[in-house]
């Protein structure tokens, strides 16, 4: 293998010639192992054993691109497995594209497209094709990315706003806040040194051991816990519904939730999962904990049975010790809207972010 | 607008301060409250130390002072 | 804590049976108006407690003249204008500076870094966009000192430092007769000291309590009015012992008279009051942006239909006014108590209504 000739990305990276062929077999390539993407065909070949696929896509622009706990390329791979996760599917391939801006260091390149092989092998997809163009200076700023993903159904597995209904339970697989206030620790302006890292991480692992011991696809004893599930019980109805609270947040998850089934929502404050140096720094900023990004967790409405096992199933996996049961779903009174019992005993309700608190955080 | 937490004092030169609030460290200058010393728990505001605060008076003030014993993840495994 | 809140409430339900009225207590704070709705207190309390918001908001009462002359400041090629956040989204009458697209504006957190920007620039002229009460005003002080004796040239300020206890006086005499007792701000207290309020007790006999703002603090300084109320003793407490004392903060009252003196001024809403602003005395005024760029601020009338001004005097809640998430939304404010993350409408809007 050739040694690289320049330490930064030129025009002509893009340009489809002998350059363009250096950054993929240089450094793209040898990043991403596998038989796939070796092909460099203009289109990858999956052999899939289901029927149904979730297929989605994310583009990333997250500033910094270097953080406590990830970067973009890291996050670029789990935001996707997590949309391909919470929808009920096994992630199976990734396409990845870049757009870089003429200028970028391939140092910083090839530390990304490291953590982008790293995270693709910790979540077991395989990137199996993908693009990268150049554009002047200014064009864009940096690098960035975007991931589509491909997912298997799992079978017997039906997530929907449909299925939700009064008395669910809700849960959340751990302390919210900790991506964001991450990603503003380290901004110029604002910069503070913290002990946070963004809990940016692939939740395809723990959605499935969910969800194939609770809706009745695996109905036999999870060997890792000792106590019968729902499933092994014969109560099939366990996870109704999942998403991944990014931006905007809990909250913002939650009213989505809320108006699209048009129900009602309770949590409790003393319940959720923050940790305090989070909200210190939330406190010092002025921020609501309940309105930042989160990239390691997943927010799942789960039938009442089975709400005990789903907690204990989170817990027992390394990305859901801080799991807790949040809330419920509940009857209207008027018009559906997502309310919250404050510590100290009040009631208030939460409404969806304005949007505008924390800007490019993903 | 009269956000201010309490953080305490870990480093100090003349009036040149660093502040940790539960390991979030801040800079932050003491030019308002001349008697400040290392060690010393302060109010912050607006990137200046504003008052002394009573340890004893602050559990019984601030409930993130009195709940991080209820917390089980120490400083060193922040996130999850 | 849970035994607190019961004890607390307990003395607030006796007050209101003992009295047989509504009780109108404002707070002062914009933060804890904030506060307030994000724990959701107000559901905590007796249904004939009410509480008023107040003018505390700095960003709220900013008039609108203040803006204009900061957006005219923006216009020029050579300024870089430092603000704290919420500053940027109020609209003045050509815009607001988020909206103003070739304006070089920097967001800070503290005075020092706005100074510090004009270390880093010395091509630019950096105005500092000085808007806060009495918590805030000696932050600005240190650095118009910094400035003097270092001889940054590049640097100077637009005051809007406002001060509380005129406001609460022009409130208590003239604006709002329906006030029973005021929730002091905890953070201005650290300054002033809660014996700057001797006024409100004495002269005009409302009870006024200092508190910061946790929760327990708001429900604890809250119950502590109404023990007042009942034995119709006006008293001047605090129950933020952990950091206000009678005096405040001292060397901090020393450098803010050094560099700024009181003059009149307009806020939004509540008008003209008597030595209720900070003017940076004479001996600085190179440092003073008006000076710098001879300008004369011209307080204007607001006449956008927004209700900002009785919203800020506790005379309506927001839901009165008629534009209130019609077409003044926090997306799309027409008045800053909407623009302001804590103003008392966009606190109503995000959080509210409470039970």
């Amino acid at each position: 293998m050739t040694k690289a000739k320049h330490d930064r990305i030129l025009l002509a990276h893009g340009g489809g010639g002998q350059l363009t062929d250096d950054l993929i077999r240089h450094h793209i390539l040898p990043s991403l192992r596998n038989d796939i993407l070796a092909e460099l065909a203009d289109s990858a070949k999956l052999n899939l054993n289901s029927k149904s696929v979730f297929f989605t896509t994310d583009s990333y622009v997250v500033k910094p691109l270097f953080f406590n706990g990830g970067d973009i390329g890291k996050l670029s791979v789990c935001g996707t497995v997590n949309d391909l996760a919470v929808a009920g599917s096994k992630p199976v391939a990734l396409s990845l594209s870049l757009i870089i801006e003429e200028g970028f260091e391939f140092e910083s390149l090839d530390k990304i497209l490291a953590s982008i092989s790293e995270a693709a092998r910790q979540n077991n997809v395989n990137i199996v094709t993908g693009d990268s163009k150049t554009v002047e200076a200014g064009a864009a700023d940096k690098i960035f990315i975007n991931t589509a993903g491909i997912g298997e159904k799992l079978p017997g597995v039906d997530l929907g706003f449909e299925k939700i209904a009064a008395g669910d339970k809700i849960i959340i697989n751990g302390t919210i806040g900790d991506h964001g206030i991450t990603i503003i620790s380290q901004r110029e302006g604002i910069k503070f040194q913290s002990p946070l890292k963004s809990d940016c991480a692939g939740l395809a692992e723990l959605t499935c051991q969910l969800l194939e011991n609770t809706n009745g696809v695996n109905p036999v004893r999870n060997k890792m816990l000792e106590v019968p599930t729902s499933a092994s019980r014969g109560i099939s109805n366990g996870v109704k519904f999942m998403r991944d609270p990014t931006r905007g947040g809990l909250a913002a998850t939650l009213n989505e939730i809320s108006k699209a089934t048009e129900l009602s929502i309770e949590i409790r404050e003393a319940d959720l999962p923050v940790n305090p140096t989070v909200q210190a720094a939330a406190d010092m900023l002025g921020f609501d904990v309940l309105t930042i990004a989160n990239e390691g967790k997943f927010v799942a409405v789960v039938s009442p049975e089975s709400a005990d096992d789903c907690l204990n199933i989170c817990t027992n996996h390394p990305l859901g010790k801080n799991a807790k049961i949040i809330g419920e779903i509940t009857q209207n009174r008027d018009a559906p809207m997502v309310e919250m019992t404050t510590k100290i005993g009040g009631k208030r309700i939460v409404q969806m972010p304005y949007g505008r608190e924390l800007p490019r955080i993903c | 607008m009269c956000l201010a937490i309490p953080a305490r004092i870990v480093e100090l030169e003349k009036d040149n301060a660093v502040v940790d609030a539960m390991g979030n460290r801040w800079r932050a200058k003491t030019t308002l409250l001349p008697e400040a010393k290392l060690g010393d728990l302060v109010l912050i505001h607006a990137g200046f130390a504003i008052s002394l605060v009573d340890e004893e008076e602050a559990k019984e003030t601030w409930q993130l002072l009195a709940e991080i014993a209820d917390f089980d993840e120490t400083s060193d495994k922040i996130s999850g | 804590m849970l035994e607190r809140i019961y004890k607390a409430q307990t003395t607030m339900d006796t007050a209101c049976k003992t009295l047989g009225r509504q009780i109108n207590i404002m707070e002062v704070c914009g933060t804890h108006t904030v506060s307030i709705f994000r724990n959701g207190i107000r559901s905590t309390l007796p249904r004939q407690l009410k509480l008023l918001s107040g003018p505390g908001c700095p960003v709220c009462v900013t008039d609108q003249s203040y803006i204009d002359i900061v957006l005219q400041i923006a216009d020029r090629d050579d300024c870089i204008i430092a603000t704290y956040g919420d500053m940027i989204r109020v609209p003045g009458k050509g815009g607001s500076l988020e909206k103003n697209t070739k304006a070089n504006v920097k967001i800070v957190l503290s005075s020092e870094d706005a100074l510090q920007l004009a270390k880093d620039n010395p091509g630019k002229i950096v105005v500092f966009v000085a808007v806060g009460f009495e918590t805030t005003a000696p932050a600005t002080a240190v650095v118009v000192k910094e400035a003097a004796e270092q001889n940054i040239g590049n640097f100077c300020i637009l005051s809007g430092h406002k001060l509380v206890v005129p406001a609460m006086r022009a409130l208590v005499s003239e604006k709002n007769h329906n006030i029973d007792a005021f929730l002091c701000p905890g953070h201005v207290s650290v300054i002033i000291g809660y014996g700057a309020f001797t006024e409100i007790v004495e002269h005009f006999s409302r009870p006024c309590v200092v508190a910061g703002f946790e929760p327990m603090q708001i429900i604890e300084g809250l119950a502590e009015i109404c023990r007042q109320l009942t034995t119709g003793k006006a008293e001047l407490t605090s129950v933020y012992k952990a950091a206000v004392t009678e005096q405040g903060n001292t060397t901090a009252q020393k450098i803010m008279a050094e560099c700024f003196e009181e003059a009149d001024g307009y806020w939004r809403g509540l008008g003209k009051i008597e030595k209720s602003t900070l003017k940076l005395r004479d001996k600085y005024s190179q440092l003073d942006a008006l000076t710098r760029f001879n300008i004369t601020e011209t307080p204007g009338e607001d006449t956008s239909g927004c209700r900002c001004g009785e919203v800020l005097c506790g005379l309506i809640e927001p839901p009165e006014c008629g534009l209130f998430k019609n077409s003044c939304t926090t997306e799309n404010p027409i008045g800053p108590c909407m623009v302001s993350s804590e103003g008392a409408c966009a606190a109503w809007f995000k959080y509210g209504p409470e039970r």
